[in-house]
């Protein structure tokens, strides 16, 4: 069974070709060097019309890598939710289109169950197995969930001001490191001393809520108080991501042994971080877990997730809410 | 940015909570307020007082990303995140210049990039970082009139 999928939420426009849910024949996204160099053109940071103008192109790519016609798509898989909604709008109203010009089903996916099944994208071995415990980080979410079944999810934790990628991104801009700040601090902390500066960890010991913009304050006050050195910037950022990243797995390593679960999975373009990964996996060893991890490129903002989402919510058609309904709406703040 | 307001000293990150409480009791639909300051200035600190005090049950998270966040309240509160936005093309093409007539509280955080958008009525709170916790908050006098009524 083919699905064509179709993510416009926030600045990424993304088609993808997935079959069976499982096997990604074609994953385009508009940022893609490749797509730049056959379409040229320069792309805003954001900007709902950019959608409008790539959209069409970056579909036909998808379908060309795929090496298959709309006559051989059984169903389109779309984001509804969350994002902004003018851009939002731009791909609902594509896959709407396909959806009634070939009559095929359109399956509504919430982006962030989107995140979550692109660690079925991995299994080449094995089909991963509920339940299991999310760790979801990128620039916009942080969140701890409990995966119990398709669709069948318990939001354990949430971040309640800034997101993890969020923080990276204000600590890189306010020491003039450059953007994206997930990468810059990534390298740079690999030559410093994680614990040379001890940042709170808040709520550490509270459920499973997060907190990071105390982390952040943390640092600029931290800065303001000494001039700094182009040499002690290692230890600063090294410090301050340490903060993060144990505050993220010993949350989500607590909700896993909390909640009796086996399985940990990471999701959201945070997921690249190098120091994330290995901790994740070493302290999942320790406890017993095991730990799952995607390749990054569905890490990320992506179409194919969302095809995997869009095929076991088909197979599964219980969860279709307006199966083949070509009245759906964008949700800009869609809940799990 | 405001020319003329009445300062706050605050003290802790619980006062600056009370201090937009307070605001968020007294404000009214289409109200807009432009927040000014730095990074780790508070103004999601002063935001989630305001939604508070707008009645809003959700937590307040950071809207820079998704740039509008809407939360149910005594009165809607969108607030609105211009951080990453560059040009006042990008602003209006996302179509945020409507919601200032709809019937909410906006909260606009990098509201100076509005330029040529920005509506003829705005209540400017400035924040100032003077120690760990802090903060100088300069709120117009046009908002803090209604506080003492």
């Amino acid at each position: 069974m083919f699905i064509v999928a179709i993510e416009t939420s926030c600045d990424e426009t993304a088609a993808a070709v997935v079959r069976d849910g499982q096997e990604v024949l074609s994953n385009v996204i508009s940022s893609q060097i490749e797509f730049h160099k056959k379409y040229g053109g320069i792309v805003p940071e954001v900007a709902a019309r950019k959608h409008i103008e790539v959209i069409n192109p970056v579909i036909k790519e998808a379908l060309e890598r795929a090496n298959v016609g709309f006559g051989d798509i059984n169903a389109v898989a779309v984001t509804y939710g969350p994002g902004l909604v003018g851009s939002l709008l731009v791909g609902l109203c594509a896959a709407k289109a396909i959806a009634w010009g070939r009559k095929i089903p359109l399956v509504e996916v919430n982006h962030l169950e989107g995140h979550i099944y692109a660690n079925f994208l991995n299994s080449k071995s094995k089909i991963l197995s509920f339940p299991f415990i999310s760790l979801l980080v990128s620039g916009g979410h942080t969140m701890i969930i409990l995966v119990k079944g398709h669709g069948e999810y318990e939001t354990l934790g949430r971040t309640r001001d800034d997101a993890a990628g969020e923080a990276f991104d204000k600590v890189a801009r306010f020491l003039g490191l450059g953007y994206p700040g997930g990468p810059v601090i990534d390298k740079l902390a690999k030559r410093g001393n994680p614990a040379a500066i001890k940042f709170p960890r808040p709520m550490m010991d509270q459920g499973y809520d997060f907190s990071f913009s105390g982390i952040k304050t943390a640092v600029v006050n931290y800065v303001s108080r000494l001039t700094l050195h182009a040499s002690q910037v290692p230890d600063l950022v090294a410090s301050f991501q340490e903060a993060i990243v144990e505050t993220l797995v010993e949350k989500t390593i607590r909700a896993a042994k909390d909640r009796n679960v086996q399985i940990v999975t990471l999701a959201g373009g945070v997921s690249a971080n190098s120091s994330l990964r290995s901790r994740l996996q070493k302290r999942g060893q320790k406890e017993g877990l095991e730990v799952i991890i995607p390749p990054f490129e569905y890490c990320t903002d992506n179409a194919a997730m969302i095809g995997c989402a869009g095929y076991y919510k088909f197979i599964n058609s219980s969860l279709v809410i307006s199966h083949s309904s070509l009245s759906l709406s964008p949700v800009a703040s869609l809940r799990l | 940015m405001t020319n003329e307001g009445i300062l706050y000293h605050l003290k802790s990150t619980e006062e600056t909570f009370a201090l937009g409480k307070k605001l968020g009791v007294v404000l009214e639909a289409n109200d807009i307020i432009a927040l000014h300051g730095d990074l780790g200035a508070g103004k999601t600190t002063l935001t989630q007082g305001i939604a508070r005090g707008l009645d809003v049950k959700d937590f307040v998270a950071s809207p820079t990303f998704i740039i509008i966040n809407e939360y149910a309240g005594r009165l809607p509160l969108f607030h609105i995140d211009l951080y990453r936005l560059n040009q006042e093309v990008e602003i209006e093409n996302l179509g945020i210049t409507e919601y200032f007539q709809r019937g909410g509280v906006c909260v606009i955080e990098w509201a100076e990039k509005l330029g040529e958008l920005k509506p003829a009525q705005m209540h400017e709170i400035s924040l100032k970082i003077l120690g760990d916790n802090e903060r100088e908050i300069c709120v117009s006098s046009d908002l803090t009139a209604r506080l003492t009524v």
